[in-house]
């Protein structure tokens, strides 16, 4: 028997913005948080959680009327390895990038070893080299060593 | 390859090249270690010492090295009388003596303190230990007290004891696989090598396996490197006491072992092993801990640059 093929997005499409598609699936929360959403300012927001895809299950976000910074999107990298970038103009994908994995992050999460350095008072932001590891990704504290590789969302900054 | 201004903060960032070049340079300064001949090859230079957390021995051992070179010694005070205990940042504090110094033995109770005080400091920062951090000038002399009482090249070596949060001997694991040498691990199940460390030697393509007898590991062994056990890892004083005996290594147990067998520990040793050793030709830790000295000599020559 075949299956009913399953619609891929299951909001109305956008004018101009940004959607997120492929993000790991239960992230799509983080990723929220990691563009500082809601804020009052912050136009249409529709997030799409645990979406059936060809790859297993996704998350998917959509963002009205903006559009992102290198920066944001290496901080989705690091929670969504997989994610894509769709910029929408005028209801047309005019841009679709993968995510970029930087090799190092500053300022982005905090270190997880409460006797590290970097999380006394001391004049410097968090800094972690990134090393991705199949569908996962490692971040390695450039001060104590330590790693970080679950749940990284909850140690953003 | 150049020494100068270089920063020692974590063995990793050795190769065998530097590592070997730093061992052949202690060796040549040992002469000048124990006081057979006199140098003033640091005359004029400044060793800043600022230990935040106690440490004697690591203390003594720099400042005797600084000395036997001819160069002095500027101490931190107690912590408790400091700024530091104002509230001063360590990346002020660095910034304050760096003015004053050629080089700063560091050592902390955080993590990454080193590396931090690095990013603050144009003279060299040396690591005497951050935390559960690195320590790397114990390591560099564990390895110039085994190329001089045994050798590197094709070392048999059994580490026994708390495998699990000894900081030194991780930092040993990995320098001696830069030489390939055969590892044996030896410790109770709650103290064990943890993990990640062992698959890092074992990508290494280096032999290890571990066993909890120490009786089973020292028979073919060069060198038998024992840690020390802490009362407060346990939970319940019996079983410190079951664990503490049965690592301990008496004269009896070296019987079993070859004659060349070189016992070595970090010290202090609370009853890792026991006293009769001491008179054995297999007892070498006393004079390991001789060792720092032309060790941290050679370290302090070269990042000040008054050797190549
Ligand atoms: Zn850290």
């Amino acid at each position: 028997m075949e299956e009913t093929p399953i619609p891929e997005i299951r909001v109305h499409p956008i004018r101009n913005g940004t959607v997120i598609d492929h993000i790991t699936a239960g992230q799509a929360l983080n990723v929220l948080n990691i563009l500082n959403i809601p804020n009052p300012s912050s136009g249409v927001v529709s997030i799409i959680i645990n979406a059936p895809s060809v790859h297993g299950i996704k998350d998917v976000v959509k963002i009205e009327g903006r559009e992102l910074n290198v920066e944001e999107v290496d901080r989705i990298s690091l929670i969504a390895p997989k994610a894509t970038i769709n910029i929408i103009r005028n209801f047309e994908v005019s841009g679709k990038t993968h995510v970029h994995i930087p090799e190092k992050v500053s300022g982005v999460v905090k270190c997880i070893n409460p006797n590290c350095i970097s999380n006394s008072n001391e004049p410097v932001t968090s800094r972690f080299t990134v090393k991705p590891d199949g569908r996962k990704i490692t971040l390695r504290c450039s001060y104590c060593e330590r790693t970080i590789s679950e749940d990284i969302g909850n140690h953003l900054l | 390859m150049t020494f100068k201004d270089l920063h020692i903060i974590s063995m990793k960032s050795f190769s065998r090249d530097m590592i070997d070049h730093i061992l052949d340079t202690a060796e040549k300064l040992e002469p000048i270690a124990s006081s057979k001949s006199k140098s003033d090859l640091l005359k004029g230079k400044v060793l800043a010492v600022m230990f935040f957390e106690p440490s004697t021995r690591t203390r003594m051992s720099f400042e005797t090295a600084m000395m036997r070179l001819g160069g002095d010694v500027l101490s931190l005070g107690s912590v408790d009388a400091s700024s530091i205990a104002k509230g001063e940042t360590l990346a002020d504090t660095i910034r304050v003596v760096e003015g004053y110094s050629n080089a700063i033995v560091l050592r902390h109770n955080k993590e990454g303190a080193a590396q931090l005080a690095s990013e603050f400091s144009s003279v060299p920062i040396i690591n005497a230990g951050d935390g559960a951090g690195h320590h790397p000038t114990q390591t560099f002399l564990d390895l110039y007290t085994i190329r001089r009482e045994s050798h590197l090249d094709g070392l048999k070596i059994a580490l026994a004891g708390d495998l699990k949060y000894g900081r030194t001997v991780h930092s040993l694991c990995y320098a001696l696989s830069l030489y390939g040498a055969e590892i044996t691990l030896v410790s109770p199940k709650e103290l064990r090598m943890p993990a990640e460390i062992i698959d890092d030697l074992k990508s290494h393509n280096i032999k290890v396996r571990e066993t909890d007898s120490i009786e089973e590991a020292i028979s073919d062994v060069d060198v038998l490197y024992a840690t020390r056990i802490q009362k407060e890892r346990f939970p319940d004083p019996a079983e410190y006491r079951k664990v503490a005996n049965s690592l301990q290594i008496t004269p009896e147990l070296l019987e079993k072992a070859k004659p060349e067998l070189k016992v070595m520990h970090p010290l202090p040793r609370t009853n890792e092993i026991d006293p009769r050793v001491d008179g054995t030709p297999h007892a070498c830790y006393f004079r390991q801990s001789f060792y720092g000295v032309p060790v941290r000599m050679a370290l302090l020559a070269l990042v000040m640059g008054a050797l190549k």
